[in-house]
């Protein structure tokens, strides 16, 4: 019966050629628009770390209070970065599984080979733990230990691609290199790791930079030799002492910080201890105002920092619109065409062919225009895809891909859209009375 | 013409009148939403930002192995290495004029704080908010801003300090907004402030006309014309040098850069990124803003199309129904130009009830988007311009089925079905 369903509807898709054309270029337009769309929103709201971000969480204290906030319209949002003061001192007590402050760095290097000009390196100042807990992959060597923190040992961790520049790619672990004019020893060589966004500092980075992540190195040692943050500073007042180690004695946030904590349990117990060490603090006259903490898990986290740019939400809710245009419009061509065919319809059903046969039939026949559809919006949004990558800003277009998910996401929407367009119309179909057309022709 | 025939006729197709009506007002619903939006950006890129664009470019670069600049010599050694490089831009050929800089519009790197006009208030309470630019004697020039009151800064004006230090100058230069904003009754120049809440007062010893901050992000909308420039050299492990070419030359004098630097001190990383055009740096700020307008002006062209074919494909699906009643109304003495005002009329009537429903749709999108993403009220003349455009591609869209249907032949009444 199906086959015969098939041959009916390609049959009446031939009649018309023209209603058929336009019925199919409506829906490949509206499909790859908002297929082209939802590439770039799932690009940049896609979870970076799905097996473990919702044991990943980020602790906000309320070191500035009220007066922080005067021209913030985030409501009674605490600073979302950290003092170095507190940043420490949670790092000492330690009570979460693995835990991390962290601050971006933009080291220069000096190749060994000396005819070459030196280069820049972006990067972060981390502790040990940083690799365990975010699951970090190593191509050779491993992180450095938490013995290297406490010693501010000169190790460090560099990208694949770095160590392809200085050391054509081989094993590297144990050479010497040249940050910022200071001898650090490989420790590691990182395996290709680069998520997007990056999570664990959106603070600084804002989640999406063009800018690649190459040197990682111990945070007690880049504040030993000074190694000063490159990314924002926000300050409440003005820092009493000069210079970088007088921003380490002021109140100005510019530490990131993660920690994980396994199990609800764990969450609300490190809450506690957030809030307690908020109250000795305050029992010892450094806050005068009501605790305000946060301990939001990464997602929530990415969320209240408005990761996805509102412009890429935008798109897509206004492309979701364009599909729904498409969808009444095929609504009404194919109404158009199905009631053209109320005689057959009628023949048909005098004939014996119960409604759900009618139903059936130009069900069929919707789905095939949806699939045809489909197949343009396949090519539409490939080309989309494409074009997208000049009109948007460089660190999210590079995001945005074609894959098989995103093709067959195409090919299902379209077809499931023009059957629900067809299901009105076929109902109109279904409801034609025999006698009538019979009567009247 | 009586429109009761009409409405009687459009009884009889109801699902498609609801149909093309609800096309319409989702057409013009986000049309109008989208021409907003592409207005705002084109207007947000438009907007000058003081300063004489052409043949201005910038250098960032980072010395390696530098003093760091927290004790006095090792800023003093900063200092001299930043002069030496200043020296070195200054004697090339093609260059007219270099400052020293922490920032310039639409680089998006910025240094920001509040102006206050009592002493001692909080850092981030005071009277306005505003953004920092250091420069010395040759950065308005270089940037070519125009002063409008007081006097330009001379060399002796021109002090260093660590970039981290937290002394305040002692005389600034601002733009008007910020100027008219601290002292609404004029006359700024002279008077004094506070900056970043501090207790040593500031002295304005001019006013520029116009001068943008370094943000386009919208939180720094708010002052997005309050700056103040400040006669300081900062020094610290990097440094910026903004650069006038002289007429002509942008392309040679950027060229010559990279070596006349390496040449006063090898051990400094300069990169594709060091040596950037004005021009770069407004694309690279205003490509977003640029990508969603081609964005939004793309989806509306493809909407308008779809809903045009959709009111032709229906209005020809109807004319081919009534292809018998049209030859009948002809055979009774109707003219062809009636024919074709009947088909107009009827899609003016769906038009108008979808474009009803519509502007209620646009002005709850708005508010949606408002509420959402912090998108400005639309203004009512989107809507009307919305609403004109829907109406008037319904007519262009009805006119190809209509005059089909007027040129149906009176002989159609007497055929036999």
């Amino acid at each position: 019966m199906l086959g015969y369903y098939l041959d009916l509807a390609l049959r009446s898709l031939k009649r018309s050629p023209g209603l058929t054309a336009l019925m199919i270029l409506i829906v490949g337009f509206g499909v790859a628009a908002s297929m082209t769309s939802y590439s770039v929103f799932r690009a940049v709201s896609g979870d970076p770390i799905p097996w473990k971000s919702s044991r990943l969480f980020v602790p906000q204290i309320d070191i500035w209070g009220p007066k922080g906030r005067s021209d913030a319209s985030n409501n009674n949002e605490p600073p979302d970065a950290m003092d170095y003061t507190d940043a420490i001192a949670m790092m000492r007590e330690h009570r979460g599984k693995y835990q991390s402050a962290m601050y971006r760095v933009s080291p220069s290097i000096v190749p060994p080979d000396a005819s070459k000009h030196p280069i820049n390196v972006g990067g972060h100042a981390v502790y040990s733990e940083f690799f365990p807990m975010l699951d970090v992959p190593f191509k050779f060597g491993n992180a450095w230990g938490a013995d290297a923190d406490a010693q501010r040992a000169a190790v460090v961790v560099i990208s694949d691609k770095l160590n392809q520049k200085l050391f054509g790619g081989a094993n590297s672990v144990g050479k010497t290199m040249n940050i910022d004019g200071k001898d650090y020893r490989v420790a590691g060589v990182l395996d290709n790791w680069n998520p997007k966004p990056m999570f664990y500092d959106v603070v600084n980075t804002g989640g999406f930079t063009t800018g690649q992540e190459d040197v990682f190195l111990p945070f007690s040692r880049a504040i030993d030799v000074g190694m000063p943050n490159d990314g924002n500073t926000n300050c409440s007042e003005i820092p009493k002492g000069s210079g970088f180690v007088g921003l380490q004695q002021s109140s100005c946030v510019w530490i990131s910080y993660m920690v994980e904590l396994d199990g609800k349990a764990a969450a609300s117990a490190y809450k506690d201890y957030l809030d307690g060490y908020f109250r000795d603090q305050k029992a010892a006259g450094r806050f005068s105002w009501p605790l305000n903490n946060r301990l939001r898990d990464l997602p929530a986290w990415l969320d209240s920092e408005h990761v996805v740019p509102s412009d890429t939400k935008i798109s897509l809710m206004v492309a979701l619109g364009l599909l729904l245009a498409c969808l009444v419009n095929t609504a009404g061509l194919l109404l158009a065409k199905f009631l053209r065919r109320s005689s057959e319809i009628g023949v048909r059903r005098a004939l014996g062919a119960p409604r759900m046969a009618i139903y059936m039939q130009f069900l069929i026949e919707a789905g095939m225009v949806g699939l045809t559809g489909g197949v343009l919006g396949l090519m539409l949004t490939w080309v989309g895809v494409r074009c997208v990558s000049w009109v948007l800003p460089k660190e999210i277009a590079s995001l945005a891909h074609v894959d098989l998910v995103l093709l067959a996401l195409t090919l299902a929407v379209a077809v499931l859209a023009s059957m629900l367009a067809g299901l009105y119309p076929t109902f109109r179909a279904s409801r034609v009375q025999p006698a009538l057309q019979l009567k009247t022709n | 013409m009586n429109l009761h025939p009409m409405i009687a006729a459009l009884r009889k197709h109801k699902a498609g009148v609801v149909l093309i009506a609800l096309q319409i007002a989702v057409t013009l619903a986000i049309v109008c939403n989208a021409i907003f939006i592409i207005y705002a950006r084109i207007e947000n890129v438009r907007r000058p930002t003081g300063l004489d664009e052409n043949n201005v470019f910038l250098v960032t670069q980072q010395w390696v192995g530098a003093p760091s600049g927290d004790d006095p010599a090792g800023v003093q050694k900063l200092d001299s290495m930043l002069r030496e490089d200043l020296n070195a831009l200054r004697a090339l050929p093609d260059v007219q004029s270099v400052s020293p800089t922490n920032s310039v519009p639409l680089l998006q790197s910025s240094w920001n704080g509040s102006a206050a006009l009592k002493p001692g208030t909080d850092l981030r309470s005071g009277n306005a908010r505003t953004t920092y630019y250091f420069g010395d004697e040759q950065w308005l020039k270089t940037l070519g801003l125009h002063l409008v009151a007081g006097r330009d800064f001379t060399a002796a004006d021109v002090i260093n300090m660590d970039f981290r230090s937290n002394t305040q100058p002692s005389i600034v230069i601002v733009t008007k907004a910020l100027a008219d904003k601290l002292f609404p009754e004029g006359n700024a120049v002279g008077k004094v402030m506070y900056l970043n809440g501090d207790t040593k007062p500031t002295t304005i010893i001019g006013e520029v006309e116009r001068l943008q901050v370094p943000s386009v992000s919208s939180w720094a909308s708010a002052f997005v014309w309050n700056s103040t420039i400040a006669p300081i050299r900062l020094n610290g492990n990097f440094s910026r040098y903004v650069v006038r070419a002289k007429p002509g030359r942008l392309e040679a004098a950027m060229r010559a850069v990279p070596s006349a630097l390496y040449a006063v001190n090898p051990m400094r990383v300069l990169d594709d990124d060091s040596v950037k055009s004005f021009k770069d740096i407004r694309a690279e700020a205003y490509r977003a803003d640029i990508g969603m307008a081609a964005l939004m002006g793309a989806v509306c062209l493809i909407l308008l199309a779809v809903t045009a074919a959709g009111i032709v494909g229906l209005t020809s699906f109807w004319v081919g129904q009534r292809h018998r009643q049209i030859g009948v109304r002809r055979a009774l003495g109707a003219r062809k130009i009636d024919i074709l005002h009947y088909f107009q009329l009827e899609n003016l009537m769906i038009a108008g009830i979808g474009a009803v429903v519509g502007v209620a749709l646009a002005v709850g999108l708005n508010r949606v988007l408002m509420s959402k993403f912090e998108m400005q009220s639309m203004p009512v003349h989107y809507v009307l311009i919305g609403l004109a455009v829907v109406v008037a591609l319904g007519q262009v869209a009805v006119f190809v089925p209509a005059r089909r249907a007027s040129n149906v032949p009176p002989v159609v009444a007497t055929r036999s079905v």
